[in-house]
C-alpha cells in the first residue's frame, strides 16, 4: 500500500485529549469526531487537513486515554498515516485494529518538515520525502500485526477465526 | 532464568510454562471491561463479528461512569445502547446509576478481580488492578469487542522495570506521591510498552488504597501494566470479597528486569504535577504562589475511603477558601456510604464543598466541574494534559488528597502542614 500526502508536524507527547477532547465523546460518529481532530493541539487542523495528508510527530504520540475515538477521528479526517518517533501503547494497538497505518521512525520524524510531500510504503516501512529527495526506514511491523492489516483490521481477523472454529 | 510476576501471569493464561519479553502470545481473559464511552464503539464492532453471544456473560463488566447520570441527550443515547446490549446478552456485571461506581474503584471492591487474574479493559486506567497482583491493562474498543467474542486477546510480553522503595514514608506522603515521583523521574514515556513492578519495604507497608493509586498511574509513565507482588495486605483485602479461586504469583529471585530503580521513600515529599504533563512534578514546598479556582477530590486514582478520610481530617471544622469550588466524589456507592457513616460527607458539606454521586465527570473534562478559560484546578486525578478539565487555556495540577484539602482551605497550592 503506497500513501502520499503533505506533512503536518506536531511535537512530543501529543495526548489523546489533544487529538479528540473528551467534550466531544458523547458521540462515536466518525464524521463528527473528524470535525474536532487534533483541535486542542492545533484548532485550525480540521479545516486545513486534506485527504491523504500525513501527521508527523515526535515521541509518545497518542499517550493517555484508551479512547479509540482518537485514531478514528484522525482516519475520518482523511489523514492517511501517522509517523512518529514512538507511539503510546494503546494508541498503537488501536490504530492497527481500525486500519490506520502508523510508522515508527526517529529519522523521518526529525527530517520531515511541515509541508513536505511524503510517500509511504506501508509493507516495507520505507518513507520517502519527495520534497527533500530522502528516504527513511521505519521499524518493521511484526508478521502477526501484518496479518491483522491483511485481514482488513482486527474485527475481520476475529470473524475469520470464529468461522474456522465453528 | 526465572520469571517476573507479570511473566508468570501471562504464561499461565497462555497455557505455557514460560514466556519471554518480546514474545507475542494469545491469552485467556478472566474479565473484560467497558464503560459508557468505550463500550458503544465496542458493541458496534462486536455486532460485525457475527456471533450470537459474548464468550461468558459473567466475565464481561459494563460500567456506566463517565457521563453518567447522563449529562446530555447524546450521552443518554450512549448509555442506552450499553444498557440494551447488557440486557440482550444477560450481562451479570452491568452497573447503571445508583449501583455504579468509578469502574476501577468498583470492580476490585465488588471482588470481580483477584490476584493472578488477567483483565483487559477499554479504559487506560484498567492497569489499576495490578495493585492486587493481577495483570491488567487498557486496550481500545475493538480489542474489547474481540475479547467479548473470543474470551482471548493477543499481547506482547513486556519487559519489566522494577521500582524499589526503601525506607519509611514521611507524614502526608502516600501512593500518589510515590507514583508521581517515578513519573517525574522517568518521564511520561519512561516505561513505554513495559511492565512496572513496585516493591520494597515502603510498598510492603503501603495500604491497598495506596497501591491502587500507584498501579492506576502506571499508564501515565507509558507502562503496559503496574503490579505489586501480592502479600498479606492483599490477602486481607481479597479474602471474603473475591469469590472465585485466585493465585498469588511472585517474581523469582533470578527474574530478569530491563532496569531497576531504587528510591529512598523517606526523602520524598508530597508532590504536585504542574501543567501540562504528569511528569512536571515539584515538591509542594517549592510550588510557589499558585492561586486556584477549583479543587477536585475523587477519581479512580484517589476517590477511595482512605483518600476521603485524609481530606476530611484536614477539612474538619474548617472552611473552603471563598475563591474555591471544592468538589468531592466518592468512588463508589459503598465508599459513599462508608463516608456517610464516618461523618466525612458532613465535614465536606460543612466546609462548603459539593459532594457528588460517583462519576468520572470532571477528571476528563466531561461534566460536573468544567474549567473556564484561565481557571486553575488542583485535583487528585491522574492527568493534567492541555484542556483535560475544560477550556484549553485552563490548568490542572495533580496532588494527593491531603494537599488537595489544604489547598482548598488556603485558596492556593498548600502543604497539609499549613492548615493542620
Amino acid at each position: 500500500m503506497e500513501l502520499k500526502g503533505k506533512a503536518w508536524k506536531f511535537g512530543a507527547d501529543i495526548d489523546t485529549d489533544a487529538i479528540i477532547p473528551a467534550r466531544y465523546l458523547n458521540t462515536s460518529d466518525p464524521e463528527e469526531l473528524a470535525k474536532h481532530c487534533m483541535e486542542d493541539a492545533d484548532p485550525a487542523f480540521p479545516q486545513k487537513v486534506h485527504a491523504g495528508d500525513i501527521i508527523v510527530a515526535d515521541k509518545n504520540f497518542g499517550c493517555g486515554s484508551s479512547r479509540e475515538h482518537a485514531p478514528i477521528s484522525i482516519k475520518a479526517a482523511g489523514v492517511s498515516c501517522v509517523i512518529a518517533k514512538s507511539f503510546a501503547r494503546i494508541f498503537y494497538r488501536n490504530a492497527f485494529n481500525i486500519g490506520l497505518p502508523i510508522l515508527e521512525s526517529v529519522e523521518a520524524a526529525e527530517r520531515i518538515e511541515e509541508g513536505d510531500q511524503v510517500s509511504v510504503d506501508v509493507e516495507s516501512g520505507v518513507i520517502t520525502n519527495l520534497t527533500k529527495g530522502e528516504s527513511y526506514q521505519a521499524t518493521v511491523v511484526p508478521p502477526f500485526m501484518q496479518q491483522i492489516i491483511a485481514a482488513g483490521g482486527l474485527i475481520n481477523y476475529v470473524a475469520e477465526r470464529m468461522k474456522e472454529n465453528v | 532464568m526465572g520469571m517476573t510476576v507479570t511473566e508468570k501471569i501471562l504464561a499461565a493464561h497462555a497455557g505455557k510454562d514460560k514466556v519471554e519479553p518480546g514474545e507475542l502470545i494469545n491469552v485467556k481473559v478472566d474479565l473484560v471491561l467497558g464503560n459508557d464511552i468505550t463500550a458503544p464503539v465496542a458493541i458496534k464492532e462486536f455486532n460485525k463479528i457475527g456471533v450470537n453471544s459474548v464468550f461468558d456473560r459473567e466475565k464481561v463488566a459494563l460500567v456506566l461512569d463517565h457521563f453518567i447520570p447522563s449529562k446530555d441527550i447524546k450521552s443518554a443515547e450512549q448509555a442506552k445502547a450499553v444498557k440494551e446490549f447488557a440486557h440482550k446478552h444477560d450481562i451479570v456485571n452491568f452497573f447503571d446509576v445508583g449501583k455504579m461506581g468509578i469502574e476501577h474503584c468498583l470492580l476490585p471492591e465488588q471482588g470481580l478481580v483477584g490476584p493472578g487474574d488477567l483483565v483487559i479493559g477499554a479504559d487506560s486506567h484498567t492497569c489499576t488492578y495490578g495493585a492486587l497482583g493481577a495483570f491488567s491493562t487498557g486496550v481500545g474498543s475493538t480489542d474489547l469487542a474481540a475479547a467479548m467474542a473470543l474470551g482471548e486477546t493477543w499481547l506482547k510480553v513486556p519487559e519489566t522495570i522494577k521500582f524499589v522503595f526503601e525506607g519509611e514514608l514521611r507524614p502526608w506522603v502516600g501512593g500518589k506521591d510515590l507514583i508521581l515521583h517515578i513519573i517525574g523521574d522517568i518521564g511520561v514515556d519512561g516505561a513505554l510498552y513495559k511492565a512496572m513492578e513496585f516493591t520494597g519495604p515502603a510498598i510492603e507497608k503501603l495500604s491497598m488504597d495506596g497501591r491502587f493509586t500507584m498501579a492506576n498511574m502506571a499508564i501515565e509513565a507509558g507502562g503496559k501494566n503496574g503490579i505489586v507482588p501480592p502479600d498479606e495486605i492483599t490477602r486481607a483485602y481479597v479474602e471474603g470479597r473475591v469469590k472465585k479461586p485466585y493465585t498469588f504469583y511472585q517474581s523469582d529471585p533470578d527474574a530478569q528486569y530491563s532496569n531497576v530503580y531504587r528510591y529512598d521513600a523517606s526523602k520524598i515529599e508530597p508532590l504536585v504535577a504542574f501543567p501540562h504533563l504528569p511528569e512536571n512534578t515539584r515538591p509542594v514546598s517549592e510550588a510557589g504562589q499558585v492561586e486556584l479556582d477549583q479543587v477536585v477530590i475523587g477519581s479512580c486514582t484517589n476517590g477511595r475511603i482512605e483518600d476521603l478520610r485524609l481530606a476530611a481530617r484536614l477539612l474538619k471544622d474548617k472552611k473552603v477558601h471563598k475563591n474555591i469550588r471544592m468538589i468531592v466524589i466518592p468512588g463508589t456507592q459503598e465508599i459513599y456510604k462508608q463516608a456517610l457513616r464516618e461523618g466525612l460527607i458532613e465535614i465536606f458539606i460543612d466546609a462548603g464543598g459539593a459532594v457528588s454521586t460517583p462519576t468520572c465527570g470532571p477528571c476528563l473534562g466531561g461534566y460536573m466541574g468544567i474549567l473556564a478559560k484561565g481557571e486553575r484546578s488542583l485535583a487528585t486525578t491522574n492527568r493534567n494534559f492541555v484542556g483535560r478539565m475544560g477550556h484549553p487555556e485552563s490548568e490542572v495540577y495533580l496532588a494527593n488528597p491531603a494537599v488537595a484539602a489544604a489547598s482548598a482551605i488556603m485558596g492556593r497550592i498548600a502543604g497539609p502542614w499549613e492548615v493542620e
